[in-house]
C-alpha cells in the first residue's frame, strides 16, 4: 500500500451571497481568483455561496462546493463534515466577514479548531467597529473629525446639539452605506440614527462632522504577515465626500494630487494598515482638504472590495488572488507578477493610462425613487473606461453605461438652470456638461465648483469637451481636427451628429477615418508603463501610434459580454460569458472577450486569450474585429452578453461582421411582435391576444375586444420596462393618455393578462437538434416578472402532458427559428384542460436560469452552446436522444429567490409586478420541496418568522377570497393579526383574531409605528390598482407608505399571495433540511 | 513665431522620430536639445523629476501621461533650478488645479529655460528605450510646414554626447559651502557634510528633521576643508553622470574610509563609494527611473518600495571580500545590487533615494540609522580622552 500522502490543507472560502446594492460581481471575481489561487498552492478548498449565479460555484472552481444559504447553522453543519484547517472570510464582501465574525462569536471555530486565515478577528474588528477603529487612530496621531459612536439615538440628537449640523450616520459592520446618511436637522437625525443603529449588526453609529466637499480619495492597500506593505494604486472621486465611493465617478490614479499630498496618504495608510495588522487586501478612504494639508480617515475595509476589483482591473495588479495566497502565509515577496510572469508581487503598479469608472443606477426601474446621490449607494453596477486622455475616458465610459444611443451629444441648452444649482444625483455629469454648452467661461467654472465641490481640474476636462463639441460643429473636419475628436474620445457618431457636412452618419465618419488612416491603436495593460516585457493579453483602445495589439494568430472568435450590471441584466450573463471563453479555448479556438465591466470574471485577464477593456458599442466591437483581422473577421458570439450582446448582433452583421451562432434573420423574428406572432400562428401555438395602438379610443376598443385585465407597455421600450397590469377602462385611459403624451408616435402594446402558472424554459438547439435541460415553474403567478419569481425545477404542478406541451413548443420555436445555441422560452398555463399553454416571449439567447439550471441539472448549457456555435452538433457532444428533448429530471428540487435592495432605494415601489425589481438571487436545494423552499426563502433574507410573531396584514378586495385560507394557515402557525378594517372584518368574521390597525391617511400612524416598533415581524399586502404609477388615490398611497416602512425598517413585506403561501408552506415544514455539496443531491 | 505653429520632432540616433507639440522654454529647440533620452514612470512629482540634478543631461520621457495637473510650486523644488534637457510627456495641463500651484508647468519650464516636447506616444517611445537601452536624440522645433531634414537629424543625434562624456557633476554642483538652514536644529547639533554632487534638497529636508545640522559643501571640497568642519557624518548625495568620472569625490572618500566618521551614500554616493573601495560600476541598458521598485533589505527580510532614478549600478561579485562591505539590499524585479554596509563600521549606502520626492517614503528610516550612528559618534568624540576606548 502506498504511504499515506500528507493530508492536504482543507480552506473554507465564504462568498458573499445574492447580488444587492453595495455587493456585487466583485466579489465572484475575487472568490474565483482566491480559490484558484490556494489550489495552485496545493490547498482543498471548500467553497460556500447561496448564489447560483457565479463562477466561482461551478464545479471545478473549488473542490466542493456548496450552493447553501450563509447562515451560522449552515456553515456550522458544513464545518463539521469538511473540517476545514483554515477559513478564509475576507475576499466574500461584508456577508463573508460579518459571517465569519458570527461563527466565532458562536464557538464554531473554537470547536472544530478552524484557524481564521488572513487578516485576524481583532483587526477586523478594529477595523469596522467605528468606536475602536476611532481609539485606534488617535493612538497613532491621526486626527479624526469630531465625531462620537453611540448606540442610542438620544446621544446622537445631545452629541450634534454640540457640534452642530449637517452630521453624517455611519453604522458599524456595514457596507454600501446601509443605514447611513447626512442629517441637516434633529428630525432628520432622528429618523436616520434609528435606522443606522437597525442597519448596524452591533447596533452602533457614529456621528460625524459633515465633511462635504472634501476630496475623496482612496488606497488600495496590501499586507502581508512579515509586515511587508504596499499600496496597488490610489484612486480620486470625482464627487467630492458626501457621495458614497460606489455611487462616485472614480479616476485613476488621482489627478490632482501632488507628490507630497500623494505620499502623505500613502504612508498615512500604510502606518495605519501596519498598526491594524491586515494581512491580505484592504481600502482606506481620505477626505483630504482641498485647501490644505488636512486630511481625515474615513475608514478601513480590512477585505478585499469593490474598490479593489476596480484597482485591479485599473492596473493589471490582480488583488483577490494575492490576498488569498498572503492568507496562508506566502509573503509578497514570494508571489510572482502573474502579468510580467517575471518580477514579483511586492511593487507597486505603474499606469501610463487614465482610468474612469462610471456608476450605473437602477432610476430607469424606479421612475418614482429618490434620485439624489448621498451616502447610501443606490448603483446597481459600474463601468470602466481606460484611454491616455480623461476626456475619452470618460467619454467611453459614458457610453458604456449604454443610457442613450450616444451619451454626450445634446443639443445645447438654451439656458442654464435658474437655481444654478447641480445637486449630486445620476444626470449631474450631463448637467453640467450641459451647463458649459450654455457657457465655459472661467466664471461658470468657478460657479459649478462652488456649487458641487468638484475640483476645477475635471471642470476643466468636461470643458475641454463641449469646447472639441463646438469645434466640430463649426469647423470642418480635418485629419488633424479628426484624430484629436478621436483621442478625446468622441465617437464616429458623435463626430457625425455634430459635424454639419457629415449626412452619411457614423459610416461616412469611419470611411473618412479610413480614407485618413486615423484608426485606433491597442495598448497593454501592463502594470509597469512598458518597463519590463509583460505577457498579459488584456488591452484597451486609444488613437496612439503605436499598436500592441497583434490580430491573434490561429481560429479565434470574439465573445461580447454585458456590460455593467443592472437589474434585468446581472452576473448570470458574466458567468455565460466566462463559460463561453473558456469553452472555446478548451476547443482549441482562441477566445477574445470585449466588456466593461470592472467588477466581473470575465474581465479578468487570464480568462480568455485576450481582453478587450472597451464599452459595447458597434463602432467599438467593429474596431476590434478589424484589429483582429488576418485575411477575415473573427466571428462574433452575441447570445451570452445579455441583451446588450445581442443587440449588436444587428448592427455588426450590417457592418459585415461573421456573427457566430443564431442569425441575426432568427433574432429578429423572435424580438419583432408582428413576426413573432405570424411564426406562432404557422406552428399553430398559442399567444396571448394582443394588439397596438395609438390613441384612447383605439386602446379601449382593443381591450375591449381582448377582454381585461390587459398587459400594457410602450412599443419602444425593451425589458418590460413601463410595463403594468390594468383591470379596467379608466385605468387604461390614464395610462394611455399619459404614454401617448410622453413617448409620441410609438404606439402602445395592449395584451390579454393571462391568470396562470409561469413557465420559463432554456433551450439548447443546433439546428436539427433539441435539448431542453430543464423546466422552471414560478411560485408567483403570471404577471410578476420572472426574474422577480420564486422559481421551481423541476415544475411541481404541470402535468405530463402540460410537461410534454411546453417541451413541444419550446423545440418546435426553436427549430423554426434556426436556433445554433441557446434559447429561452417564457409561457403562461392557464386553467383548462386544453390548449392551456401559451408563449409569452422568447429570448434567442442565453438567460437569467442558464447558471442556476446549469448546476441544477448538471447539463453545462453554455459549453454545449459554444459547441454548436463552433459547428457541433448535440450528437457530437454526445447530448441527444432524450425522449422529448428533455434531460433526465434530477432526483432533487432547487428553488430559485429573488432578493431586493429595495432599503437602499428610497422611494421606490417594491410590490412586484411585470418589471423586474430584483438585483440578485440565491438557490435552495433539496431532496423535497418543503425543505428547498425554507432555504430559498432563508437564503434570500426571509427567514420564516418565529411561532407567535405578529403580522400586519391589508389585501385588497379582490384578492380577499383568496387570501382567507392563507391566512387561516397563518392563524394556525400561531401567528396574530393586525390588519386594516375590511382585511380585519374578513378575518373576524372567519373567527380570526385581528386587531384594526388605523389607515395611515387617517392622520394617524399607527400602522407604521407597528412597522417601526418591530411588533409586527411580517407585512402582506396586496396592491389595490397599478403597479405605483397610478397612485391617485389615498388608499394607494397609504399601501405605498406601509411597504415602504417595512422595507426601510427591514421587516419581510411579500405583495404576492403566492409568495405568502410559499412562506407558510415552508414554515408549516419544520425548519428540516440538508447540507451537502451541490453534486451530492445529484446523485439522489 | 507663435508655438501653435511649430511642431517638435525628436529623432533618435537609432532613426526613429516622434513628432509633437513644443511647449515650455520653446525658443531653446529652434537649434536643438541634445542628450539622452530615459523614461521615468513614477505617477507624481514632475516638478522634482525636473529639479533633480540627476537628470542632468537627459531628456525625460514620463510615462504617466498627464502631466501638469497640479501645477508647479516653489515647495517642491529638489534644487535651485531644473536640469533636465528637456521634458517628454504625452499631455502638458496648462488647466491645472491644486491649492498649492502658482503656475503651469509650461510657464515654468518656459521661465526656466527648459523645453519640452507633448502630444507624442510616449508609450511607445518607452517600449522603445526599453527594448534598445537609453538612446541619445536631438529635439528641435520647425515651422509646422517646414521640411525635416531626417538624415541630418540622425546623424546629429548620433553625435550627442553621452553623459559620462561630459562633467555634469560640475556643472549642478554648489561652488561653495553652504549651511541648510533648519530653524529647530541648534548650531551645537551633530553636524553632517552632504558633498553636493547634485543632492536634492529633500536629503537635507531628512537629517534636518532628525535634529543634525547640515552642511552642503561642492564636489571638490579637501579632506583638509572636510576635518575643518569637523563633521559627525559625511553623506556623500546623489547626483548625474558616471561615477568613475568623479575622480575628486572617490579620492575624498578614500580619505573619509581612513577615518572613523560615519558615511551613508545615497545614489551616486552609492556607486562612489562602491569605487572607492575598489568595486566596479556597470551601466544599466535602461536605468531605474521610478517609484515603484521592491528593494530586499537582506539583512531583516523586509521588502520596501523605493524611488529610483539611476543608470549605473554596483557589479556585486567587484565588491572586494577584504573591503568589510556586503551586499544588503537587493532589487526584486533585477536582482540588481541596490546597497551595500560594512560589517563592523557605520558606513553603508543605497542605490535608491530614501529621501524620496518624488516616490514613497518607506525608506527615510535609513536616515533614522545614519542619525544614530551620527549621533553615537558625536557623543564619542565629545567625550573626554580617558574614557574613549
Ligand atoms: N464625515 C463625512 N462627511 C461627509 N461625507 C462622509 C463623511 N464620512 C463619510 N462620508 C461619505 O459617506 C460614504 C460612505 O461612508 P463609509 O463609512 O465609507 O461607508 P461604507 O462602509 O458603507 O463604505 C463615503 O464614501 C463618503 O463619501
Ligand atoms: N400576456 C401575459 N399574461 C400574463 N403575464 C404576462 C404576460 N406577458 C408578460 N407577462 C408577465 O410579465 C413578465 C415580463 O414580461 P416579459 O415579456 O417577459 O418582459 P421582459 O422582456 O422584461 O422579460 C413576465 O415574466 C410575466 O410574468
Ligand atoms: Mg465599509
Ligand atoms: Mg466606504
Amino acid at each position: 500500500m502506498a504511504n499515506e500522502t500528507v493530508k492536504r490543507e482543507t480552506v473554507l472560502v465564504i462568498g458573499s451571497g445574492p447580488i444587492i446594492i453595495g455587493q456585487a460581481a466583485e466579489f465572484d471575481y475575487a472568490g474565483t481568483q482566491a480559490c484558484q489561487a490556494l489550489r495552485e498552492e496545493g490547498k482543498r478548498v471548500v467553497l460556500v455561496n447561496s448564489n447560483p449565479a457565479t463562477i466561482m460555484t461551478d464545479e471545478g472552481v473549488a473542490d466542493v462546493t456548496y450552493i447553501e444559504p450563509l447562515t451560522v447553522p449552515v456553515l456550522r453543519r458544513i464545518i463539521a463534515r469538511e473540517r476545514p484547517d483554515g477559513l478564509l472570510a475576507t475576499l466574500g464582501g461584508q456577508t463573508g466577514l460579518n459571517l465569519a465574525m458570527e461563527l466565532h462569536e458562536a464557538g464554531v471555530l473554537d470547536e472544530f479548531n478552524v484557524k481564521l486565515l488572513g487578516t485576524p478577528l481583532e483587526t477586523i474588528k478594529n477595523a469596522e467597529d467605528r468606536e475602536l477603529f476611532k481609539q485606534m487612530l488617535l493612538a497613532l496621531g491621526v486626527s479624526v473629525p469630531p465625531s462620537q459612536t453611540t448606540t442610542s439615538v438620544s446621544d446622537a440628537l445631545a452629541f450634534a446639539e454640540t457640534i452642530g449640523y449637517p452630521v453624517v450616520v455611519r453604522p458599524a459592520f456595514t457596507l454600501g452605506g446601509s443605514g447611513g446618511g447626512v442629517a441637516r436637522s434633529p428630525g432628520e437625525l432622528e429618523r436616520i440614527a434609528e435606522r443606522g443603529i437597525g442597519a448596524s449588526p452591533i447596533h452602533q453609529i457614529l456621528v460625524e462632522q459633515y465633511l462635504g466637499g472634501w476630496k475623496e480619495i482612496e488606497y488600495e492597500v496590501i499586507r502581508d504577515a512579515a509586515d511587508n506593505c504596499i499600496t496597488v494604486c490610489n484612486m480620486e472621486n470625482f464627487d467630492p465626500l458626501g457621495v458614497h465611493t460606489g455611487d462616485s465617478i472614480v479616476v485613476a490614479p488621482s489627478q490632482t494630487l501632488s507628490d507630497h499630498d500623494y505620499q502623505l496618504l500613502r504612508t498615512v495608510a500604510l502606518r495605519i494598515i501596519r498598526a491594524l495588522g491586515v494581512e491580505g487586501g484592504c481600502n482606506i478612504q481620505f477626505a483630504l482638504d482641498p485647501h490644505s494639508d488636512l486630511f481625515y480617515v474615513i475608514e478601513v475595509n480590512p477585505r478585499v472590495s469593490r474598490s479593489s476589483a476596480l484597482a485591479s482591473k485599473a492596473t493589471g495588479y490582480p488583488i483577490a488572488r494575492v490576498a488569498a495566497k498572503i492568507a496562508i502565509g506566502k509573503r509578497l515577496d514570494e508571489i510572482r507578477n502573474a502579468v510580467t510572469g517575471k518580477t514579483v508581487a511586492a511593487f507597486e503598479p505603474a499606469l501610463d493610462y487614465v482610468v474612469v469608472k462610471i456608476p450605473r443606477w437602477p432610476f430607469d426601474k424606479f421612475p418614482l425613487a429618490d434620485r439624489a446621490l448621498g451616502t447610501q449607494m443606490k448603483a446597481t453596477g459600474e463601468v470602466m473606461a481606460i484611454d491616455r486622455t480623461f476626456e475619452a475616458a470618460l467619454q467611453k465610459a459614458m457610453r458604456g453605461l449604454e443610457l442613450r444611443a450616444s451619451a454626450l451629444v445634446a443639443p445645447p441648452a438654451d439656458e442654464v438652470d435658474p437655481d444654478h444649482e447641480y445637486p449630486a444625483n445620476d444626470v449631474r455629469l450631463w448637467r453640467l456638461l450641459d451647463a458649459l454648452r450654455v457657457d465655459d467661461a472661467d466664471g461658470m467654472i468657478e460657479g459649478l465648483h462652488a456649487d458641487t465641490g468638484i475640483d476645477r481640474w475635471f471642470l476643466h476636462k468636461l470643458r475641454a469637451i463641449v469646447r472639441m463639441e463646438r469645434h466640430l460643429r463649426e469647423a470642418s473636419l480635418t485629419p488633424a481636427l479628426l484624430r484629436r475628436a478621436k483621442q478625446m474620445g468622441f465617437s464616429d457618431q458623435q463626430i457625425a451628429q455634430l459635424a454639419p457636412s457629415q449626412e452619411g452618419g457614423e459610416d461616412s465618419i469611419r470611411a473618412l477615418r479610413q480614407a485618413w488612416k486615423i484608426m485606433p491603436t491597442y495598448k497593454m495593460v501592463d502594470t509597469c508603463a512598458a518597463e519590463f516585457e509583460a505577457v498579459t493579453p488584456y488591452y484597451y483602445s486609444t488613437w496612439e501610434q503605436e499598436n500592441e495589439a497583434e490580430p491573434l494568430a490561429g481560429e479565434r472568435a470574439v465573445v461580447l459580454g454585458s456590460g455593467p450590471i443592472r437589474i434585468g441584466q446581472g452576473i448570470e450573463f458574466d458567468y455565460c460569458s466566462v463559460r463561453a471563453a473558456q469553452a472555446m479555448r478548451a476547443a482549441g479556438v482562441r477566445s477574445i472577450m470585449v466588456n466593461s465591466n470592472p467588477e466581473t470574471v470575465s474581465t479578468d485577464f487570464d480568462i480568455s486569450d485576450r481582453l478587450y477593456f472597451e464599452s459595447l458599442d458597434a463602432e467599438s466591437v467593429r474596431n476590434i474585429l478589424e484589429n483582429e483581422t488576418q485575411g477575415t473577421l473573427p466571428g462574433v458570439v452575441t447570445q451570452f452578453g445579455g441583451q446588450t450582446a445581442i443587440g449588436l448582433a444587428a448592427p455588426l452583421a450590417a457592418a459585415g461582421a461573421p456573427l457566430l451562432g443564431t442569425s441575426v434573420r432568427a433574432i429578429d423574428v423572435a424580438e419583432d411582435r408582428r413576426q413573432f406572432d405570424a411564426l406562432l400562428e404557422r406552428l399553430g401555438i398559442s399567444r396571448p391576444k394582443g394588439a397596438a395602438v395609438r390613441t384612447v379610443a383605439e386602446a379601449i376598443a382593443a381591450a375591449d375586444r381582448i377582454g381585461f385585465p390587459v398587459l400594457v407597455r410602450p412599443s419602444y421600450v425593451l425589458g418590460g420596462r413601463a410595463m403594468e397590469i390594468i383591470r379596467d377602462r379608466q385605468a387604461l385611459r390614464r395610462y394611455v393618455t399619459r404614454v401617448v403624451a410622453q413617448f409620441g408616435e410609438h404606439p402602445v402594446l395592449i395584451d390579454r393578462y393571462l391568470t396562470g402558472r409561469e413557465v420559463e424554459v432554456d433551450v439548447l438547439c443546433d439546428g436539427d437538434d433539441v435539448l431542453i435541460p430543464g423546466i422552471l415553474e414560478h411560485i408567483e403567478r403570471a404577471g410578476v416578472h420572472s426574474g422577480d419569481s420564486y422559481a421551481v425545477y423541476p415544475p411541481r404542478s404541470l402535468t405530463r402532458d402540460e410537461t410534454l406541451t411546453v417541451a413541444r413548443y419550446s423545440r418546435e420555436i426553436a427549430l423554426a427559428l434556426g436556433v445554433r445555441g441557446l434559447m429561452n422560452a417564457q409561457l403562461v398555463v392557464t386553467d383548462g384542460p386544453r390548449d392551456n399553454v401559451h408563449v409569452i416571449e422568447v429570448n434567442p439567447r442565453a438567460s437569467r436560469t442558464v447558471p442556476f439550471l446549469s448546476k441544477v441539472t448538471g447539463v453545462p448549457m453554455v459549453d454545449l452552446a459554444t459547441g454548436i456555435i463552433l459547428g457541433k452538433s448535440l450528437a457530437e457532444q454526445g447530448y441527444s436522444g432524450y425522449p422529448d428533448g428533455l434531460w433526465p429530471e434530477q432526483p432533487l428540487v432547487a428553488v430559485k429567490g429573488p432578493v431586493f435592495s429595495m432599503a437602499k432605494l428610497v422611494g421606490a415601489e417594491m410590490a412586484l409586478g411585470p418589471e423586474m425589481k430584483s438585483t440578485g438571487e440565491v438557490m435552495g436545494i433539496d431532496h423535497a420541496y418543503a425543505p428547498a423552499l425554507a432555504k430559498a426563502l432563508i437564503a434570500a433574507g426571509l427567514q420564516p418568522p418565529a411561532r407567535g410573531s405578529a403580522a400586519f396584514v391589508s389585501i385588497a378586495d379582490r384578492d380577499k377570497a383568496e387570501a382567507l385560507p392563507i391566512l387561516e394557515a397563518m392563524a394556525a402557525t400561531g401567528f396574530t393579526f393586525y390588519a386594516t378594517p375590511g382585511t380585519a372584518r374578513m378575518l373576524q368574521d372567519h373567527g380570526i383574531d385581528a386587531t384594526v390597525a388605523q389607515r395611515i391617511s387617517n392622520e394617524d400612524t399607527t400602522i407604521l409605528s407597528l412597522i417601526r416598533t418591530h411588533t409586527v415581524s411580517l407585512v402582506l399586502n396586496t396592491i389595490t390598482g397599478g403597479t405605483g404609477r397610478e397612485r391617485e388615490g389615498i388608499e394607494l398611497l397609504d399601501g405605498f407608505k406601509i411597504r415602504r416602512a417595512a422595507v426601510e425598517t427591514g421587516i419581510p413585506c411579500l405583495t404576492s399571495l403566492d409568495t405568502a403561501r410559499a412562506l407558510v408552506e415552508a414554515m408549516a415544514h419544520g425548519g428540516e433540511y440538508d447540507v451537502r455539496p451541490i453534486g451530492e443531491y445529484r446523485r439522489g | 513665431m507663435r508655438h501653435e505653429q511649430l511642431v517638435a520632432v525628436l529623432t533618435l540616433e537609432d532613426g526613429t522620430m516622434f513628432t509633437g507639440r513644443p511647449f515650455g522654454a520653446v525658443e531653446r529647440l529652434m537649434d536643438g536639445r541634445r542628450g539622452e533620452v530615459v523614461f521615468a514612470t513614477s505617477m507624481t512629482g514632475y516638478q522634482e523629476i525636473c529639479t533633480d540634478p540627476s537628470y542632468r543631461g537627459q531628456m525625460v520621457v514620463l510615462t504617466y501621461p498627464l502631466i501638469g495637473n497640479y501645477g508647479v510650486s516653489a515647495e517642491f523644488a529638489e534644487s535651485r533650478r531644473p536640469w533636465l534637457s528637456a521634458l517628454i510627456v504625452r499631455e502638458a495641463c496648462d488647466d491645472y488645479s491644486n491649492w498649492r500651484a502658482t503656475e503651469s508647468l509650461d510657464d515654468y519650464l518656459a521661465g526656466q529655460g527648459i523645453p519640452g516636447l507633448c502630444e507624442i506616444d510616449t508609450r511607445a517611445l518607452t517600449r522603445h528605450l526599453r527594448d534598445r537601452g537609453t538612446l541619445r536624440g536631438v529635439l528641435r522645433a520647425f515651422p509646422a510646414d517646414a521640411p525635416v531634414e531626417a538624415a541630418a537629424l540622425i546623424a546629429e543625434a548620433q553625435q550627442v554626447a553621452w553623459v559620462t562624456a561630459l562633467d555634469v557633476v560640475e556643472e549642478v554642483s554648489r561652488r561653495g559651502p553652504e549651511a541648510w538652514s533648519a530653524p529647530g536644529v541648534p548650531a551645537s547639533a551633530p553636524r553632517v557634510v552632504v558633498v553636493d554632487t547634485g543632492a536634492k534638497n529633500h536629503i537635507a529636508v531628512c537629517l534636518a528633521e532628525r535634529g543634525l545640522a547640515v552642511t552642503l559643501a561642492p564636489h571638490d571640497v579637501s579632506m583638509a576643508w572636510l576635518r575643518k568642519m569637523d563633521p559627525s557624518g559625511v553623506l556623500l548625495a546623489n547626483g548625474p553622470g558616471d561615477p568613475e568620472q568623479v575622480h575628486s569625490v572617490i579620492a575624498l572618500t578614500r580619505e573619509l574610509l581612513a577615518t572613523d566618521i560615519p558615511i551613508m551614500g545615497i545614489c551616486l554616493g552609492h556607486q562612489m563609494l562602491a569605487l572607492a573601495i575598489g568595486a566596479r560600476t556597470v551601466r544599466l541598458s535602461f536605468g531605474h527611473h521610478g517609484a515603484n521598485h521592491p528593494v530586499r533589505d537582506e539583512r531583516t527580510g523586509r521588502v520596501t518600495v523605493t524611488s529610483q532614478n539611476h543608470n549605473f549600478a554596483v557589479v556585486p561579485e567587484s565588491i572586494p571580500a577584504a573591503s568589510g562591505f556586503a551586499v544588503s539590499h537587493v532589487n526584486l524585479s533585477d536582482q540588481s545590487v541596490e546597497g551595500m554596509a560594512h560589517v563592523s563600521r557605520p558606513i553603508f549606502s543605497v542605490q535608491y533615494h530614501p529621501e524620496a520626492a518624488p516616490g514613497p517614503e518607506d525608506n527615510r528610516y535609513l536616515f533614522d540609522e545614519f542619525a544614530t550612528m551620527v549621533r553615537a559618534y558625536h557623543a564619542r568624540r565629545r567625550m573626554p580622552a580617558a574614557l574613549v576606548g
